[in-house]
């Protein structure tokens, strides 16, 4: 990631796809764990620690994501409400059975990978703006099945609260427990993500991506790529429920609907599409928006406008700055902040000597 | 005649006339995307913005009606050619995903700036018509359903005659048949590009007149632009008799639904059974009743 090479001096395969192609971009990787497990959480106060949380929430949902929009090539507007099928499986398990939450974990990203599979199945005959106009209708549909059978979403308000995780005895329930264990996870999807797309699964996915026909053509099943990168995407958006479900406390569906896929697809377009560390900045830039917007407004806004013009200002201008930047990186840097990353890494590459 | 043969003949005169208005919202969605390709997610934004900017028109510079209208056509006709200038013209040849998403971003943009410029609270549109529906039989007839259903026909007669008539409509046509051979025979491809935004413009304008009366004018007046993509997606993207048929559909059946359904499940079935329909047609006919078939070559 931060690493600089003098040369590409590959001679095997193995070599050319090593996760850390340099002694360095293994020191790096290493320094980046001892900051994020060791000094990040110390150092955070409380407040701090839950925005923590709730970054590493979304880039595990982004991540997913990624996997289906950025680099199978499939567009899905629905990934909230996949969100929301895990969180409500894991919620009902664990307030039903009283099942751990593993166990519960698994369920939700099963249950909904199959929920994907089932929207996506639209998509081996229908592609981009159709597709993306039949995963919108799915998540309409499962936000009011949701809404209306009282089985699953526990009647009125539609609010199942759950208990907090355990570990062995120990009960999750500090916001420094929490970031522990979404961490965990994290690293676990970003593994995962990192390893598929090298895989012969993942570049089947860049194969359909680039060009379904001629994939079908050099005998990629397109059938069941499409529908595993579905099941894949959605099993993290699952994930990404049930964990927001344990660190709420409550599932809820209002935390699952549109605007949420929105929200996951600006974080993939303005982090860089078909990228790990692109979800990654992603989910870090579109969940920090806000909060940085908030805190700004408080402090300078009062220089400019009343006090509660700015009140009523904060809301609306996070909706209009996400709309902009979303323009903005889709016309001036198509390939989002990891393009800008790797320009500013390649600079520095052959820097000082810039000839 | 008995009760329950009348009141499914309400629910279908209604489905008739919600219909015919859906049809108005999704003729601004098929009229850019038949020109340009492009596909509009903010058309409900758009008809948001208008229905705002004709009643703060009427609210903060006491214009009278008219004078108001005028103002919101003139608005969104600008702002349509706006858009196609300093957005869309820069995402031609970008993939789907690119236009989906910047539209999203613009319903985004535009969502912050209507509440926060043109006032948040909820107002009334007042249009001079009569309130009290007309009474035929188990018939009850909104006068402001009638007045929706009437301008939606005009402006598909408008329209058809435009694509099939005039110089303008025919170039257009010639563009969405063929972008680099319009460009080759001397047809000015980015104006009327820009065209088919203000066109865009226009419709959304009227419709956010009308919707604002109906539904009352603030950042909800944007949810009928949901209703759009079952519209569009049952009588083909790129077909304006395609927007009459899929309005007349849909308007049917999420009446006819809802009246039917609604008491045994709490309500909401206006909002989910055209996309039902919708799967079912994506599944049956992707490219909707009257769209033009695809054939996708390597």
């Amino acid at each position: 990631m931060i690493h600089r090479e003098c040369g590409v001096l590959k001679t095997s395969y193995e070599a050319d796809m090593a996760l850390y192609p340099l002694p360095i971009a293994r020191w790096a990787i290493a320094a980046l764990a001892v900051v994020f497990f060791g000094i990040v959480p110390l150092g955070l106060g409380e407040y701090y620690l839950s925005v923590a949380n709730l970054v590493w929430i979304a880039v595990i949902g982004a991540l997913g994501l990624n996997i289906l929009v950025g680099y199978t090539g499939q567009v899905s507007i629905g990934h909230g409400a996949f969100m929301s099928v895990g969180a409500y499986t894991a919620a009902n398990l664990a307030n039903r059975l009283g099942s751990p939450w593993p166990v519960n974990l698994l369920a939700g990203g099963i249950m909904a990978a199959l929920i994907g599979v089932i929207v996506g199945i639209p998509s081996l005959r229908i592609k981009g703006l159709y597709l993306a106009i039949a995963t919108l209708a799915g998540q309409f549909i499962i936000e009011w099945i949701i809404n209306h059978v009282t089985f699953i979403s526990g009647g009125v308000q539609a609010s199942i609260e759950v208990a907090r995780p355990r570990l062995g005895s120990m009960v999750l329930d500090t916001q420094l427990h929490m970031y522990y264990f979404l961490l965990f996870f994290v690293v676990l999807a970003i593994l995962g993500t990192m390893n598929l797309v090298r895989s012969r699964v993942g570049r089947a996915f860049i194969a359909i991506r680039d060009q379904d026909i001629a994939a079908e053509i050099i005998g990629i099943n397109i059938f069941r790529y499409k529908l595993l990168a579905f099941a894949i995407s959605s099993f993290y958006a699952g994930v990404t429920g049930v964990v927001y479900t344990y660190f709420l406390g409550i599932a809820n569906y209002e935390q699952f609907q549109l605007g949420v896929s929105v929200d996951y697809l600006a974080m993939i377009i303005i982090g860089g599409l078909g990228s790990v560390q692109g979800s990654i900045f992603g989910a870090f830039f579109i969940t920090l928006l806000p909060i940085v917007i908030r805190r700004l407004m408080e402090t300078f806004g009062g220089v400019f406008f009343e006090p509660q013009t700015v009140l009523n200002l904060i809301p609306n201008l996070r909706v209009m700055l996400f709309g902009a930047l979303i323009i903005f990186f889709l016309i001036v840097e198509p390939e989002g902040l990891n393009r800008l990353w790797r320009n500013i890494r390649n600079y520095f590459r052959i820097w000082p000597f810039a000839y | 005649m008995s009760d329950d043969f009348g009141f499914l003949l309400l629910l279908l005169s209604n489905g008739i006339m919600i219909g015919l208005m859906y049809t108005l919202i999704a003729l601004g969605f098929v009229l850019v995307y038949k020109a340009t390709d492009a596909v509009n997610f903010a058309q409900g934004e758009f008809v948001m913005i208008a229905g705002l900017v004709v009643a703060g028109a009427l609210d903060a510079l006491h214009a009278p009606l008219w004078a108001a209208i005028v103002i919101g056509l003139g608005t969104m006709v600008g702002f349509g050619f706006l858009l196609e200038r300093v957005m869309l013209r820069k995402l031609i040849g970008r993939p789907v995903i690119a236009v989906v998403m910047a539209t999203i971003g613009l319903a985004s943009i535009l969502r912050g700036i209507g509440p926060s410029t043109l006032g948040a609270g909820t107002r009334t549109l007042p249009l001079p018509i009569p309130d009290e529906p007309f009474v035929l039989g188990p018939l009850f007839i909104p006068p402001i359903q009638l007045l929706g259903a009437a301008v939606s026909l005009i402006f598909l007669g408008g329209f058809g005659w435009f694509f099939l008539r005039s110089r303008n409509g025919i170039a257009m046509r010639a563009i969405a048949d063929n972008q680099q051979v319009a460009l080759a025979m001397g047809i000015n491809v980015e104006r009327y590009f820009g065209l088919a935004w203000a066109m865009t413009g226009v419709v959304s304008a009227i419709g956010g007149i009308i919707w604002g009366n109906l539904l009352g004018v603030d950042i909800n007046l944007s949810l009928v632009g949901l209703k759009v993509f079952p519209v569009v997606i049952l009588g083909g993207l790129d077909s304006i008799p395609g927007a009459i048929v899929g309005g007349l559909i849909v308007g049917l059946v999420e009446n006819v639904t809802a009246g039917y359904v609604d008491p045994y499940v709490g309500g909401g079935t206006k909002d989910f059974a055209p996309y039902v329909l919708m799967i079912l047609a994506l599944m049956i006919r992707p490219y909707g009743i009257f769209g033009k078939k695809i054939i996708e070559r390597i």
